[in-house]
């Protein structure tokens, strides 16, 4: 393909231009941080003394350790056992088409447009009847529960894919439904299952709504609900608050950097599949 | 698992908005009072007009410079700068959106960095608080929204137009089609699915947005960028008017189903 050359150097400037639009709020938190605390620094601008050390403040005040270990704990809760229910879900609905799987589908593609401000309300006081109101419990079970439709979507759209050759030659060879799901789909299925995996670790790691409404204590809750609280304490001391900031960035950016790859082709995948 | 904290809290929100309660004592039957509220008094009315204000910033502008963007990178960076543009535009998405609105809160201040930049083109005149003036606080947020979504609308967008085959555009040109005849016959249309899945995923996040608005704007100044996500909250847990809370939920529910489904069979086709 021919491109004038007018035409090649407006379109990178253009696209100089997006990026540079896209970097530079990053950049203007993470010189504010440098800032001494307390003071009101401008946009961008590199301050004569940098302040190293409220990386170490935000660390300390924020009790980050615990906030790191919060985070962890839900994610590594919420991201198993849901992968574990939606694959069986997905089996059962795409593959072994259990009676009424039409409709079940039906009902968990309308869960996908489903808006968490509709039901944080009931959820709030289901909680509370149950008595893990300001629990981590609280944001795990909801939390899985919420995933549900698109991670059944997710995998039955890989099921209903799978040839049927492979089940009816593993049944002639005498598998039952539990050893065909075992031994045969859930190794076939390794790769979707990471993706949603990835993708599902990044959401509850940024779930905020339910955080927020669920649990007070900030390292009960998650980090972007964490950052939340932090944002409320430390309103005042604008270098404090962008260094907690890039503090709490920091683990999704070098995971994304890391897993960009898979991370973009996962949410690609998923939301056309949505 | 999705029966007990999904539908049944979703029942529970339709119960919740025929009863006047306060989440404590008894609660009355009202009827549907609430949603005559909803849909009469001033304040709850305006959230959802702000929600659809908001559709504008969020899946407008993001899919139609999406588009922009990803036939700039497919026709003039192959290589390099087309990876790293793209890396870099998707940013945005994967940080928690809490961040994305302290990030903006500051940016937009008085002493941000989009003022500095003013004053130093010389607008010093137009500098403001973007975040609590009455007039600019939406659009103010909206820029949030596009900052956000943007990369993810221009990605999706490559994506798709990768697949396009070239013998279309080589047969345009033979016909003497411009840059924007070929965007407009070829591109937009081969499009049609892509561009249904941003659109159905950016109107949810505008409708459905909470996040970016609670943390800079908190709904304020004076109710301008209250939305029906923050309206719910702020009903159901600091004013303790629970059914009024669920009515308005389910309002905002039945919205996103009502926008959503029409853009669903409009970019599917008949094939699905």
């Amino acid at each position: 393909m021919r491109i004038a050359r007018s035409e090649l150097y407006a379109g990178r400037t253009v696209l100089l231009a997006l990026s540079a639009i896209t970097i530079l709020p990053f950049l203007s938190v993470f010189t504010t941080a440098l800032h001494p605390s307390g003071t009101v620094p401008s946009g961008l601008s590199w301050p004569a003394d940098p302040q190293w050390g409220n990386f170490v403040d935000a660390f300390r005040v924020a009790n980050m350790s615990a906030l790191l270990a919060s985070s962890v704990f839900i994610v590594l809760a919420v991201v198993p056992l849901s992968l574990g229910i939606s694959t069986m879900a997905g089996f059962a609905i795409g593959l072994l088409r259990i009676p009424g799987a039409k409709w079940l589908l039906l009902l968990f593609i309308f869960g996908l447009t489903l808006p968490f401000e509709g039901i944080i309300t009931p959820l709030y006081f289901l909680a509370r009847e149950m008595g893990i109101l300001n629990t981590r419990v609280a944001i795990v079970l909801p939390l899985i529960g919420l995933f549900m439709p698109f991670a059944v979507f997710w995998m039955r759209a890989h099921f209903v894919n799978m040839p049927t050759e492979i089940s009816e030659a593993a049944r002639v060879d005498g598998a039952n439904t539990w050893d065909l799901f075992w031994q045969i789909h859930v190794p076939l299925a390794r790769a979707p299952i990471a993706s949603l995996g990835v993708l599902m670790s990044v959401w509850a790691w940024n779930q905020f709504l339910l955080a927020l409404v669920l649990v007070e204590d900030p390292t009960q809750r998650t980090m972007a609900g964490a950052l939340g609280a932090f944002q409320g304490h430390y309103a005042t001391d604008i270098p404090l608050l962008c260094a907690g900031t890039i503090l709490i960035l920091l683990p999704t950016l070098v995971v994304f950097i890391l897993f960009q790859r898979q991370i973009i082709a996962a949410l690609l995948q998923g939301s056309v599949k949505g | 698992m999705y029966s007990f904290f999904v539908l049944q809290p979703l029942a529970l929100t339709v119960q919740y908005s025929l009863y006047r309660w306060d989440g404590v004592g008894p609660a009355t039957w009202v009827g549907l009072s609430n949603y005559a509220t909803v849909l009469s008094e001033p304040r709850l009315l305006e959230t959802l007009f702000n929600a659809f204000r908001l559709v504008l910033f969020f899946s407008v502008i993001p899919v139609a410079l999406g588009l922009v963007t990803a036939s700039i990178i497919q026709r003039v960076a192959r290589g390099r700068l087309g990876t790293i543009s793209r890396t870099v535009l998707f940013l945005p998405q994967v940080i928690p959106l809490v961040a994305a609105g302290i990030i903006w809160g500051r940016l937009l201040s008085l002493p941000g960095l989009v003022n500095q930049t003013l004053s130093a083109i010389g607008l010093r005149d137009v500098t403001r608080a973007w975040l609590g003036d009455f007039d600019t606080a939406l659009p103010a947020v909206g820029i949030i929204g596009i900052w956000v979504l943007l990369g993810f609308c221009t990605v999706l967008l490559l994506t798709g137009m990768t697949k396009i085959d070239a013998a279309l555009y080589e047969s345009a040109r033979l016909d003497g089609a411009g840059w924007f005849a070929e965007f407009k016959a070829i591109t937009v249309p081969s499009l049609r699915n892509e561009i249904g899945v941003c659109l159905t995923v950016t109107v949810i996040a505008a409708l459905a947005a909470f996040d970016i608005v609670y943390v800079s704007t908190g709904g304020g100044p004076g109710g301008a960028t209250a939305v029906p996500g923050i309206q719910i909250y702020i009903l159901a847990f600091l004013e303790r008017q629970v059914g009024l809370a669920s009515a308005l939920a389910v309002v905002l529910v039945v919205l996103v189903l009502l926008v959503v489904l029409p853009i669903q069979r409009l970019t599917r086709g008949p094939e699905s």
